[in-house]
């Protein structure tokens, strides 16, 4: 057997060869990549000493925006839910990722599509994403949000804009992206009114004025060159930058596109943060990371290389109920298997979660599915507080690059981390 | 900031900031205000909410009266990248000519430019209407979802580019039209739809001597058959 042409390589030779079109699918990159398993916290020792768990405090609220805007948003949690739209998944799910923030304290975000009026209702706190395709898009629902986040791209696809395909454009979808029912909808991916960093500021200004100053803009891209992009999006006024890494899920691209494009969220977070430090940004403009966080250890490992936040799309999506075992039945019926149903693009998702049909749509209990949403941001607080005080922090944000090591060569190049139990640093030094 | 502005309806952006004069004009509920030195600031007279109307006296920068909602403005000049983006509803008319992506994913409302319009004229267009009295760029109503553009001289080339249900007419030379954008059939419910706009943007040309451009809509759907594939 070649190791070249191994068996999925063939397999995917024969099915372009039958379907003349390339494989279109849900969630973010698949392939072992560099991640956060490849670091490890030291935890205290004699030279430092840690903090008692239940006695002495931990600090694990944000302040997101406080650069420009005059509202900025204050979050109990360093986590919030990522943007994902309606079209995307359905109302309860929308219904439950807001219900669930709520309760821990977190902001939800919107998506390609625009606002619901029942998204808005559920989300205490509501981040309105202005993306190129503007469907939707409104002043009205622009002065409801809570912050805006001005989408330049999404790690699973910097530089692809977003697809929803005819299954998943019902009569509301259609009505609320102004086309036609039912067909193949490709979403611009580049902003109709401006290109280049002195645009976007301009473009920054004309949504600062239109929303009196008051609301945040968080400016989020696809990593791919985060070090001249988290420059840019400063220079341009932004007050929070979203970096979303390769792992970042999708409710559909190209798998192609998926697997070969943008840099995994470990390489990501330290230019973005290098970019902060010189400008003298660091902690100015806060730092949100999204792209296959899955634990609070995760969390944890984003704070300490320099975020201020982390952001979930996939992980919420599993707490609310996807990919869940107890569909397996009919998972098997569209040919997967819980774990790995990703044709979230086609709505017939058994948990009911990526999909507009109503029947399997009603599947979904909001309340229910907030519940264990609320739970998963809890124990995520919960572990990434726990790593904290075990390396003697008061505030989840005081974790720092000196608290991690690495454990391949790859994974401290990329953190910038020493290998564990060395003092090298890959490319740092002369070598 | 209001009370000065009811006194005096002139608001200078010689003395005033832009910050000011937006914030003037969306506390008024209704009136005539004029703007004078605009020298090209952007964001200027955008995001207005309420019916008044504003003439700007001079050249507008990016995003004038960007998300316009039932206000009347008037640009005595030109106009920069973006005017009239994302309008809702409410007039927009500028005298001179308009940088790229005039009416940029405008919902509603009628902008008109008496000169020319730049690149990307009503790019996603979702539904409001343009009348442009010269030209239009290249890639004019790329991707455009609903609404209706006319234009009274030529269009530059991929006009329509990848165009969803708006309806496009122009009078003069089309360079080219864009991928799916084919040239239809100009019926009576046609120039009569033509008529009306151009009465209502009080521009003089005949209705019948336009030509129709839409959707092929050959582009509305991946290959059908493999759709269990993608
Ligand atoms: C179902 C789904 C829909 C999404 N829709 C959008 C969207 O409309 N706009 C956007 O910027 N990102 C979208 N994303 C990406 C998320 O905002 C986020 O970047 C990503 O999910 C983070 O990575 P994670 O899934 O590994 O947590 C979507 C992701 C998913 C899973």
């Amino acid at each position: 057997m070649s190791s070249t042409f191994d068996p999925a390589t063939m397999a995917e030779i024969r099915r372009a060869a039958a379907t003349g079109i390339y494989d279109i699918r849900g969630a973010g990159a698949k392939r072992k990549l560099p991640h956060f398993d490849d670091l490890l916290f030291l935890g205290a020792s004699i030279s430092r000493y840690p903090l008692e768990g239940y006695r002495e405090a931990c600090n694990t609220s944000v302040i997101l925006g406080d650069r420009f805007a005059s509202k900025p948003l204050e979050l109990k949690i360093p986590i919030t839910i990522a943007g994902m739209s309606f079209g995307s998944l359905s109302g309860q799910a929308k219904e439950a990722l807001g219900r669930g923030a709520n309760a821990a304290g977190t902001s939800t975000t919107t998506g390609d599509g625009g606002m619901t009026v029942e998204e808005r209702g559920h989300s205490k706190m509501l981040v309105y994403q202005y993306l190129p395709s503007r469907y939707g898009m409104n002043p009205d629902d622009l002065r409801k949000a809570d912050a805006i986040e001005v989408v330049i791209g999404q790690g699973a696809k910097p530089g692809g804009g977003g697809m929803l395909l005819g299954q998943k454009i019902t009569d509301r979808v259609a009505e609320m992206r102004t086309l036609p029912k039912g067909i193949d909808q490709r979403s611009a991916c580049r902003h109709p009114d401006w290109t280049g960093p002195d645009d976007l500021e301009i473009k920054i200004q004309e949504l600062r004025e239109i929303t009196d100053w008051e609301k945040p803009i968080f400016v989020k891209v696809g990593a791919s060159r985060p070090y001249y992009d988290t420059a840019l999006a400063v220079k341009s006024g932004a007050d929070v930058v979203v970096l979303d890494g390769m792992q970042g899920g999708t409710a559909a691209t190209q798998d192609v596109f998926i697997e070969n494009v943008g840099i995994p969220t470990l390489a990501a977070i330290r230019p973005a943060v290098q970019a902060l430090m010189e400008l003298g940004m660091h902690r100015k403009v806060q730092l949100i990371v999204s792209g296959g966080v899955r634990n609070g250890a995760d969390v944890a490992k984003c704070l300490a290389l320099g975020a201020d936040a982390v952001s979930i799309g996939t992980a919420a999506l599993i707490a609310l109920g996807d990919n869940d075992p107890r569909w397996e039945a009919e998972y098997n019926a569209l040919g997967t298997t819980a774990g790995a149903y990703d044709d979230w693009h086609e709505g017939n998702d058994p948990a009911g979660i990526t999909t507009q049909n109503p029947e399997l749509a009603a599947r979904l209990d909001p309340v229910a599915a907030g519940r264990r949403l609320t739970n998963f941001l809890k124990v995520m607080t919960l572990e990434c507080q726990t790593i904290a005080r075990a390396c003697g922090k008061s505030d989840v944000r005081n974790l720092e690059p000196e608290d991690l090591v690495a454990l391949t060569v790859e994974a401290a190049a990329m953190a910038r981390v020493p290998l564990a139990g060395t003092s090298w640093i890959p490319g740092q030094g002369n070598y | 900031m209001s009370d000065v502005l009811v006194r005096n309806s002139t608001l200078d952006l010689g003395d005033l900031t832009v910050r000011d004069v937006n914030r003037a004009l969306k506390a008024a509920e209704d009136g005539a205000f004029t703007v004078t030195n605009p020298n090209g600031v952007h964001a200027l007279a955008c995001g207005l909410m309420q019916p008044i109307s504003v003439t700007i006296k001079g050249h507008a920068g990016y995003y004038c009266a960007g998300m316009n909602q039932n206000a009347d403005v008037l640009i005595e000049g030109n106009a920069g990248t973006g005017v009239a983006e994302n309008m809702m509803s409410g007039r927009v008319r500028v005298t001179g000519d308009c940088s790229q992506s005039a009416a940029a994913t405008a919902h509603g409302g009628l902008l008109v430019i008496e000169g020319d319009a730049s690149a990307r004229c009503g790019i996603s267009l979702k539904g409001a209407d343009i009348v442009v009295g010269g030209s239009v760029g290249h890639m004019s109503a790329f991707m455009a979802q609903a609404g209706r553009m006319v234009v009274l001289g030529d269009a530059g080339e991929a006009l329509g580019d990848s165009i969803y249900e708006a309806r496009l007419y122009v009078r003069g030379r089309v360079a080219s039209l864009g991928a799916d954008c084919i040239e239809k059939e100009m019926r009576e419910e046609h120039i009569a739809e033509v008529k009306a706009l151009l009465d209502q943007a009080g521009m003089d040309a005949d209705p019948a001597s336009f030509k129709r451009y839409g959707s092929a809509r050959q582009l509305y759907t991946f290959k059908i058959d493999n759709i269990d594939a993608y």
